[in-house]
């Protein structure tokens, strides 16, 4: 087998100096009437040549984003990730080297993180930023925790206008550890009312913005609002590219910033591996979930990097520790980090404009059509129609004709009785062609 | 046993390592990188966009007025900031990589490669899902294996990481309990378990109570039976154990668990030593997370994403997390909303998507190349490499729990270096001057100093014999009181020993602008 470099006489050498005279003698411990001595349900050891054709069949029986006009969003986005990401990402020390432990032979991994850590927090507005979490959900779901923390309150208030999701998510870990939640109800025009439901038993209000439904939200009010009531405030994003051009959450009173980092560097991949951002308050920083790089000299008292803090951690405190998580996305924060590099400030404004653009000159070319309103006074790159007729039939029709028009929002929220909803997301690599073949397209399926 | 691991690193001041200073503070190929923010500029960028055409923007009056402070790069800086960075790096393809409990075998690039075609990698989770049956179709067929590998019922694909995968396992034994109208709330743990799992215990509201090892670095069936009141709801247990054992008593261990009304969580950290050798299904687990960047040689990305599909048993698959994978007559279908009908169970959502595609690709381009046949000469192979380990230093370092086979990894103490003056982390420093990532040092807890050493399949009799010869030198040169080549180590690497004490003491956990005020984070 290609991948197994020892040969039947090295097998022969090596259990000589063990002293046993069978491999199955090492595996004496397994109680002999459990052991499988076969596999006969799987086939057997393939070459390359075919285990490429196995799965590039399975790979032609998806349509890749790329080959169709393409408008979904809804927490992932398809943005172009320049060649030079992906070069690096596979570099051999990068892709194959694992969680800085040993610091004197990882300071690319801790130098990247180190960065990575300080990008987060100037696009966040925010002081400090962790090494990256699993995806934007989950981060979401660990401020939650870390609000419950540090607030000593149990309830938390979710804004309507959060992605499903990701409301899911947090409801589901909240469920577990005997947290009560608040959900709001959906409002898909924006303007949803957060603030009468904070008071003295709050932990923390989670807000997105932009929302699920594109608008853009002022946090501001909301922040003054938990703070007078002792609570914190949470911000999520799912679209990072929108703080090239949106006021940073934490210029707006923010006390946790989560989001997903998706967007930046990293492809759609069906869902994972993505990149989660959290960012906080210095003050907050021992609460703080998951890894955490910082800067220290070595004997010689040159500058280096090392994990730090991480008696918050689990391999540390075990059943105390700040969350359970023990790990991070680091080669997709490295793609993040790369690509956020090559944009810069210049580029990554440019980038957000364009994104801006482009969903405003869509939104003009749909809701110029008979059967479609666009909802939203306020979005970045991605703002919500309604239609007339049933938004997840109208989403497979347009799938049928060859474009990908969207997510009904019924998908995300099946119960929440808004069926004509559909969200509509529109970025840098849309076209001009792409744009007017939706609108050509969308008012075929709903005439 | 050393409950606190390692303490922090404070090096003392060592001498100049040989050579004259450069000016630069470079050293050939080693050359020294500025941070991001000291090599760009903000006006610099290194994408070519184009401003779009005029337009009114919609942003509600929430323009961003003030700058952000990112620095930008030209390709050709950014390239070589970022591979400049790599080379301080050592990964699997540098050498010998032996950190027990990682298991760091060989990344395939075909992985790569098939990860990285459009059909996968350009799939938005959202599409139709007629137009993403080639994807869940990955799902299904990984499933399928892991399934097989392990006799057991349902797979819960979701969770993101080990540890994600110990929560929704734990998870859906809490959920299994409250169905079943029980309320327990204790969790037994073994002292020598990672500590993902008490922390995953109790993050979902469980006492944990500790299991001692027996003398022999195993759990005791009569510890655990004492243990097991009708208050307990689960076992926590890594089989093979942390101590690189396997669990010989599993089948009444299991029994006992059942017994009492309780669950059986297996962490299956060490998945690989057993890997077509013997079903978990037939030892009585109920539930085990696969660390596909384990066993499935995902790559591990300098800490991440990883993967962590949990395979359930019969009486907790129906509990299975949102989206769940049906079949039916138009081909594979996700159920996403926990209540209809294939998640009428659900214990609800681990997160936004449908969890990590990406390795779920990789993992079964590695399944499919090693096959049955494969798959068991691999696990052999990383247990005899393990193994051939032990025997060839036994003779000059210690071995706590005496000469019972060790499945996947070798465990040392540090009995062998007393009256030297030198800790297991001098070992493991001195161990990088030589060319070689050390092993996991300080864990299992229950060992003294411990030195975990996992070798895995990927490596040649050659390249393990030279890495015997070091540590035997080192031994060798540890009890003849060669102390400066261990206190002063690494002398060879980017960089010497680093001050971990001061990095805990005043963080500093991002760039700031060298006029600044001090530091934020304290």
């Amino acid at each position: 087998m290609r991948y197994l470099p020892l040969t039947p006489e090295d097998r022969a050498d090596m259990l000589a100096r063990i002293g046993v005279s069978a491999v199955d003698e090492l595996f004496a411990d397994i109680p002999a009437d459990k052991r499988q001595t076969a596999l006969p349900d799987l086939p057997l050891r393939r070459g390359e040549m075919e285990v490429e054709r196995a799965l590039s069949r399975l790979a032609a029986r998806n349509v890749p984003a790329g080959s169709v006009p393409f408008f979904v969003g809804a927490g992932a986005y398809r943005h172009h990730v320049p060649a030079t990401v992906d070069h690096l990402i596979q570099r051999s020390e990068f892709l194959t080297s694992y969680t800085p432990y040993q610091p004197e032979i990882a300071q690319g991994t801790l130098q990247y993180l180190f960065e990575f850590q300080t990008q987060v927090a100037e696009l966040t507005g925010m002081e400090v930023a962790n090494a990256s979490m699993y995806d934007g959900s989950t981060a979401a779901a660990e401020a939650v925790l870390m609000a419950h923390r540090l607030t000593k309150r149990g309830k938390a208030v979710l804004a309507g206008n959060l992605h499903p999701h990701y409301r899911e998510t947090i409801a589901t870990v909240s469920r577990y550890a005997d947290l009560p939640l608040e959900s709001l109800t959906p409002v898909p025009a924006g303007g949803e009312d957060i603030l009468s439901a904070i008071d003295q038993s709050v932990s923390c209000v989670v807000v997105q913005s932009p929302d699920v439904f594109g608008n853009l939200v002022d946090l501001k009010p909301i922040a003054e609002k938990a703070h007078a009531a002792g609570a914190l405030l949470v911000a999520v994003f799912t679209e990072a590219v929108s703080l090239g051009l949106v006021e940073p959450p934490g210029a707006q009173g923010a006390d946790i910033v989560v989001g997903e980092g998706q967007s930046i560097g990293n492809a759609l991949n069906f869902g994972g591996p993505y990149v989660g951002l959290f960012a906080t308050r210095a003050k907050f920083v021992r609460q703080m979930p998951g890894r955490l790089a910082g800067e220290t000299v070595d004997a010689e008292g040159r500058r280096g990097f090392v994990l730090t803090l991480s008696t918050r951690e689990q391999h540390i405190r075990r059943e105390k520790a700040t969350s359970n998580i023990c790990t991070n996305s680091g080669l997709c924060a490295l793609a993040f980090t790369i690509h956020l590099s090559l944009l810069g400030e210049a580029g990554l404004t440019r980038l957000a404009r364009i994104n801006h653009a482009a969903a405003c000159d869509l939104a003009d070319k749909l809701a110029a059509l008979d059967k479609v309103a666009v909802v939203n006074a306020s979005f970045f790159n991605e703002f919500t129609i309604r239609v007339a007729g049933n938004a997840a039939e109208v989403v497979e029709k347009l799938a049928a004709k060859g474009i990908l028009g969207g997510v009904p929002y019924s998908r995300l929220a099946p119960q929440a009785g808004l069926d004509d909803l559909i969200l509509v997301a529109a970025t840098e690599v849309t076209t001009d062609e792409d744009r007017a073949a939706y609108a050509a397209a969308l008012n075929e399926v709903l005439a | 046993m050393n409950r606190e691991g390692r303490g922090a690193t404070t090096p003392a001041q060592t001498t100049q390592a040989a050579g004259p200073n450069t000016f630069t503070g470079n050293r050939a190929l080693e050359l020294e990188e500025g941070l991001l923010f000291e090599v760009g500029r903000a006006e610099v960028t290194g994408v070519d966009l184009d401003e779009p055409a005029a337009f009114t923007p919609r942003l509600g009056g929430l323009e961003r007025t003030a700058p952000l402070g990112l620095p930008g790069l030209s390709e050709p800086e950014a390239m070589r900031h970022y591979v400049r960075l790599s080379r301080m790096n050592y990964g699997i393809d540098s050498g010998l990589f032996p950190l027990g409990s990682c298991t760091m075998k060989h990344n395939p690039r075909l992985n790569e490669r098939m990860a990285r075609l459009p059909g996968f990698a350009d799939v938005h989770p959202l599409q139709p899902q007629s137009t993403v049956q080639g994807a869940l179709g990955v799902i299904a067929e990984l499933s399928r294996w892991l399934l097989t590998l392990t006799g057991m019922s349902g797979v819960a694909f979701t969770p993101k990481a080990g540890a994600h995968g110990e929560l929704c396992g734990m998870m859906a034994i809490k959920a299994a309990h409250e169905a079943s109208g029980q309320k327990r709330h204790i969790v037994l743990v073994p002292e020598s378990a990672h500590g993902t799992n008490p922390a995953t215990a109790s993050l979902i509201g469980y006492e944990v109570k500790s299991i001692p090892a027996r003398p022999d670095g195993t759990v005791d069936p009569e510890s655990v039976k004492a243990a097991l009141t009708p208050q307990v709801a689960a076992l926590m247990l890594t089989n093979p154990n942390t101590c690189g054992l396997f669990e010989a008593d599993v089948v009444e261990i299991a029994a006992a668990v059942h017994a009492a009304g309780a669950y059986f969580y297996a962490d299956g950290a060490n998945f690989n030593a057993i890997l077509g050798k013997v079903r978990i299904g037939d030892l009585g687990v109920d539930a085990m997370h696969i660390n596909l960047h384990k066993t499935f040689s995902t790559p591990h990305g300098g800490g991440g994403p990883g993967a962590g599909p949990v395979v359930l048993s019969a009486a907790l698959a129906p509990f299975a997390p949102v989206p769940a994978l049906v079949a039916d007559g138009n081909g594979l279908r996700l159920v996403e909303a926990e209540g209809d009908a294939g998640a009428e169970q659900a214990l609800g959502r681990m997160s936004a998507f449908h969890g990590q595609m990406g390795m779920f690709v990789r993992a079964l381009a590695w399944m499919f190349s090693h096959g049955a046949d494969g798959m068991r000469q691999a696990s052999e192979d990383a247990v005899l490499s393990a193994n051939y380990i032990r025997a060839s230093l036994k003779d000059v370092m210690s071995v706590p729990f005496g000469e019972r086979p060790a499945m996947h990894e070798a465990l040392f103490d540090d009995a062998w270096l007393a009256g030297t003056g030198l800790s297991t982390l001098d070992v493991a420093k001195a161990l990088i001057d030589e060319g070689y990532h050390p092993m996991t040092v300080y864990f299992p807890l229950v060992v003294h100093g411990a030195m975990l050493i996992e070798p895995t399949e990927s490596e040649s009799k050659a390249t393990l014999d030279l890495f015997i010869g070091a540590l035997r030198d080192l031994a060798f040169a540890a009890k003849a009181g060669d102390k400066e080549r261990f206190l002063g180590a690494p002398h060879y690497a980017p960089r010497r020993r680093l001050d971990e004490t001061r990095a805990a003491r005043s963080p500093v956990l991002r760039w700031t602008k060298p006029a600044a005020l001090p530091q934020a984070a304290e």
